[in-house]
């Protein structure tokens, strides 16, 4: 069972695909059901991966390869670490939801609808779980098919537009890291594609070298962040995509970026990186600001989110290039709460759409006296988005910026600048929908969330407290695989040393001379 | 003179059996011609049968080299083949409905398949000169088959007269080539070994142009690829799916015979390389980009294998056993796709009596899984996985990478193929996205038997070496032992 969970818990969702393909296309409850089991299913038994999950272990788990074109030495090779570990519970978590909250939104066509839910969720586990840099990629690519639909054919008024530019600026990015990925097979030898083998290889690299594979790498991953510059597509695809889109969207593919940082561009290049950080760093900071400052100026309650995102996944970049403990923890936690807040949001701001059929901010107000129920889940959600203590963004954020403090306190204190500016675009998003007289007619008679509607919405207040009170819970597991990586990386990085960092918020100067007590915190 | 008969038999029996087709077409009446149909499909999978038996290797030299069957070519006699399999399977409903002369139709194109294969054997100039008119004539007259639909003349018309000329090219580049080694033979890097004796260097450069030019007319290679849109569009679609394959697979096999056989296929990068490198930017860039503009489905696949020889053509460039062994997975998955697509063409064109792209709105709600179908082999032509159109690519890059000075065409490639996928999307786009009022009339499509199989055998072969490759893999390998590296 052990080794084969992974196999199981990837592919599973594609015999969910098989079985709808066999009902027929009317049954709409069936297809439903056979979704919601499948997605449900495919959630606990990552759960099961959780609770058999070694702590201890930093190296990858439930590991099993067999191989698969021979021919160039590919394998299918699965396996999981603590980096990946919380990244593969959150797709399981949100594909579920994903399908639940489109029970009653999606009528039309609603067989390739689940399908396409279905085949993207086999493809995003797989990228977390591969450790073939080939396998990585086939997954990495065949997540764009089943999105392309998503948005183009269940998406708003400009989906096509949207869709086409999603899959144009994904594949730019995927085919140069191709090329990269091919490079690197030839310069290693050309007899594997392991992750770890590669990676043991791809660091003896010259400096320049590691730079263009860098580039090429990190270009494909920044795209997918998307880091400012490279975040126009998302805003068009987030507003555009169908609910269960942008949950999936915005919750899992956008990880895929910084997963890939963590994954290959950092371990596999790290002087490079090196070289890279105040650049990284840099185009974060413009990212949270520029992010919260336009968010601050939507009209369209969705693309308000979407903006916000491109705000949050700055500070994931920059608690990576803090290249510490906290930095690196704090950007994981975050990864799952912005997943989780993020997807959240998209649900709340899909359920008032379908009351409505409208998202923009000036058709609402004072909708808390009709729809109270809703009103508190969209106050909650904003709230720990926004990064309010004992919720889950404050934990991810204050790590973050605590790590990106101990290198860099210029860019902690322009990245704390975003949390304000979040707080001032959520409420007074908040205040303009929820509060105020209720002006509109239509808004009186609006019905507040039936009980499926809570019940999607229960899980993400339940993770949203979970994590923001006792956080270890998620810290731990992925603690000594962060360790590794960072002990990895710093072996060639002479800018920052593990050792010296502590637990406590203790301003750190690469001058200043070692003491006892931050040597030890560690061990 | 070895005759060597044995080592023929598949053409020997695919001859013999287009003539049996044409004499058949005499004795059924009018109601019963489908049977010649059914006739050619099975003389195509026998001799493909045949050419699996026959053996092969360094030692199956008949006629002089006027005949050689290496892996090579029996490779690639499995590819024309297969392609000749699949247009006449999917030529059901195009022939009851606009072809007259039944029996003519099939037995030339079995003609032409037997003229490509033994295109694909010949090691020899002469041979192989008289092998590529054998393939080509035939085609001229199937591209103007539909004699009372203009757009079907003119394409036959400029067919033919640009096929002289290339073959006027051609002719000319051969006999410098035979005037200054003093050889027709196309073995064992026959000029690398004058090279350093003699200072014939430019009048070298001169016939390999004049060779590349006519070929690359049968390639439609750009510059050479003015007639390939009109003359798809014009020609009889199965014809047109049979053209951008097997004649593409068969004129790609004459460059390799001359190109590496000629010299050692390591000196021969030296020479011709940057020749070659640049064509296939150009066949990447311009194919790609015209395809773009395209409405009409035949013209934009047109287009689409322009770029498609150019990818093929930087594996070529890459001159190396992984390169030669990626022309080959690349062309057989490239047979898969395209004929695959193509009879989808037929059948819509068949249902719907157009070839417009926007015609194909709302194909998804009528038949889900032509469209399904359609997607997967669009996909499998950008090169996306898991279709063997990403295994193919992959390999190609592989090549050229590991090459080392390509960087830039690779470059090239990467850039072109972002560009590919916003047409081939388009054409998606349109089959599941764009909303149309299906009329009642038009009740689920019912498709033949014959097309079904078309269509079945292309998405089996695109979805098996896109998801287990190995074996495609392997055999492509040994598809490079009898060049000189």
């Amino acid at each position: 069972m052990d080794s084969s969970i992974l196999t199981i818990l990837t592919f599973l969702p594609i015999l969910g695909v098989i079985l709808i393909w066999l009902t027929g296309k009317e049954n709409h409850s069936m297809i439903k059901i056979i979704a919601w089991a499948v997605t449900f299913i495919d959630f606990v038994l990552s759960l099961y991966i959780y609770f058999n999950f070694d702590a201890a272990e930093s190296g990858f788990q439930f590991v099993y390869n067999v191989p698969w074109i021979s021919h160039f030495g590919i394998q299918y090779a699965v396996g999981i670490d603590g980096i990946s570990l919380w990244l593969v519970i959150l797709t399981t978590f949100l594909g579920w939801l994903a399908v639940w909250s489109s029970w009653t939104a999606v009528k039309d066509r609603l067989k390739g609808y689940m399908v396409s839910l279905l085949i993207l969720q086999t493809g995003m586990l797989g990228v977390f779980v591969s450790m073939d840099l080939f396998l990585f990629y086939v997954f990495w690519e065949v997540m764009l098919i089943p999105m392309y639909f998503l948005i183009g054919i269940w998406g708003g008024p400009r989906k096509i537009y949207a869709t086409i530019k999603f899959v144009l600026f994904t594949m730019l990015g995927s085919l140069l890291m191709l090329v990269a990925i091919l490079f690197i097979y030839f310069k290693s030898g050309g007899t594997t594609f392991s992750i770890l083998e590669l990676t043991r290889f791809c660091v003896t690299l010259p400096v320049s070298t590691q730079m263009w594979l860098f580039a090429a790498f990190g270009l494909a991953f920044a795209i997918k962040v998307p880091m400012f510059p490279f975040h126009t597509w998302l805003p068009d695809a987030h507003v555009q995509a169908p609910t269960a889109g942008s949950v999936i969207l915005a919750g899992v593919l956008l990880k895929m970026g910084t997963y890939g940082f963590l994954r290959f561009c950092i371990p596999m290049f790290p002087q490079a990186f090196e070289q890279f950080i105040p650049a990284i760093s840099v185009l974060a900071v413009i990212g949270i600001i520029y992010g919260a400052l336009v968010a601050m100026v939507q009209k369209d309650v969705k693309s308000l989110v979407a903006f916000s995102s491109v705000s949050h996944m700055g500070f994931i970049m920059l608690g990576l290039t803090a290249l510490n403990m906290q930095g690196m923890q704090g950007s994981i936690l975050q990864m799952l709460n912005h997943g989780i807040s993020t997807g959240a949001l998209f649900m709340i701001v899909g359920m008032i759409y379908e009351r409505r059929h409208t998202r923009m901010i000036a058709e609402f107000g004072g909708v808390f006296k009709s729809m109270p129920i809703w009103s508190t889940f969209f106050i909650i959600v904003a709230l720990s988005s926004i990064g309010l203590p004992f919720t889950n963004g404050f934990v991810g954020e204050f790590l973050i910026l605590t790590g990106t403090f101990g290198v860099a306190p210029v860019y902690a204190i322009l990245g704390a600048t975003g949390v304000i500016l979040a707080a001032c675009y959520m409420l007074w998003m908040i205040k303009r929908v929820l509060f105020g007289e209720l002006t509109k007619d239509e808004n009186k008679n609006l019905t507040d969330l039936k009980l499926f509607e809570k019940l999607v919405l229960v899980p993400f207040i339940i993770m949203i407290f979970w994590i923001g009170i006792y956080p270890s819970t998620f810290l731990n597991p992925m603690k000594t695989s962060v360790e590794k990586l960072i002990g990895d990386v710093t072996k060639y990085v002479k800018h920052t040393d593990i050792e010296n960092e502590a637990e406590a918020f203790i301003p750190y100067n690469p001058h200043e001379p070692q003491t006892e007590e931050h040597a030890d915190v560690r061990h | 003179m070895n005759l060597r008969f044995d080592i023929m038999i598949p053409e020997l029996f695919l001859f013999g059996w287009a003539i049996v087709v044409l004499t058949a077409d005499l004795f059924f009446i009018k109601e019963k011609k489908n049977a010649l149909l059914y006739m050619s499909q099975f003389g195509f999978l026998a001799a493909a049968a045949l050419v699996i038996f026959t053996p092969t290797g360094p030692n199956e030299v008949g006629f002089g080299y006027m005949f050689y069957n290496d892996t090579f070519a029996s490779f690639f006699k499995i590819v024309i083949l297969l392609a000749g399999f699949m247009a006449v399977s999917s030529s059901f409903e195009a022939v009851q409905k606009s072809i007259e002369h039944k029996g003519e139709f099939f037995g030339l194109v079995i003609m032409s398949a037997v003229g490509m294969m033994f295109l694909v054997s010949s090691t020899e100039l002469v041979s192989l000169y008289v092998a590529l008119e054998l393939s080509t004539i035939p085609l001229f007259i199937l591209t103007a088959f539909q004699k009372r639909y203009l757009k079907s003349s003119e394409a036959g018309l400029k067919y033919l007269i640009l096929g002289a000329l290339s073959s006027a090219l051609l002719l000319y580049g051969m006999s410098f080539m035979y005037g200054m080694t003093g050889t027709t033979v196309l073995l064992a890097g026959s000029i690398t070994m004058l090279l350093n004796s003699a200072n014939v260097h430019y009048g070298l450069v001169l016939s390999l142009v004049l060779v590349v030019a006519g070929l690359g007319f049968k390639l439609a290679l750009v510059p050479f690829h003015m007639w390939a849109p009109d003359v798809y569009e014009g020609a009889p679609t199965p014809i047109t799916s049979y053209l951008s394959v097997a004649s593409k697979a068969a004129g790609l096999a004459a460059l390799t015979r001359i190109v590496y056989g000629f010299y050692t296929v390591g000196t021969a990068a030296e020479y011709w390389g940057i020749l070659i490198a640049i064509l296939a930017a150009l066949a990447m860039i311009i194919g790609n980009f015209a395809a773009l503009l395209q409405s009409n489905i035949k013209r934009m696949l047109a287009y689409s294998s322009i770029a498609q020889a150019g990818y093929i053509l930087v594996g070529f460039v890459a001159a190396s056993q992984l390169g030669l062994s990626g022309i080959s997975i690349y062309i057989f998955a490239y047979l898969f796709a395209n004929m695959g697509a193509f009879a989808i063409v037929v059948a819509v064109d068949h249902k719907l009596n157009s070839d417009r792209i926007e015609d194909y709105a709302g194909m998804a709600r009528r038949s889900p899984l032509i469209a399904v179908c359609m997607t997967i082999f669009l996909l499998s032509l950008a090169g996306i996985p898991p279709t063997a159109g990403f295994i193919a690519k992959y390999k190609v890059f592989m090549a050229a990478i590991e090459n080392g000075t390509l960087f830039w065409l690779v470059m090239i490639a990467v850039a072109t193929t972002v560009v590919s996928i916003f047409y081939y999307a388009r054409v998606i786009k349109e089959m599941f996205i764009t909303e149309r009022e299906v009329e009642s009339s038009e009740s689920k499509w019912i498709l033949s038997s014959p097309i079904t199989i078309a269509i079945l055998v292309g998405l089996i072969g695109t979805l098996i070496i896109g998801i287990y490759p190995e074996p495609f893999l392997e055999l492509a390998s040994t598809v490079t032992q009898s060049f000189v590296y």
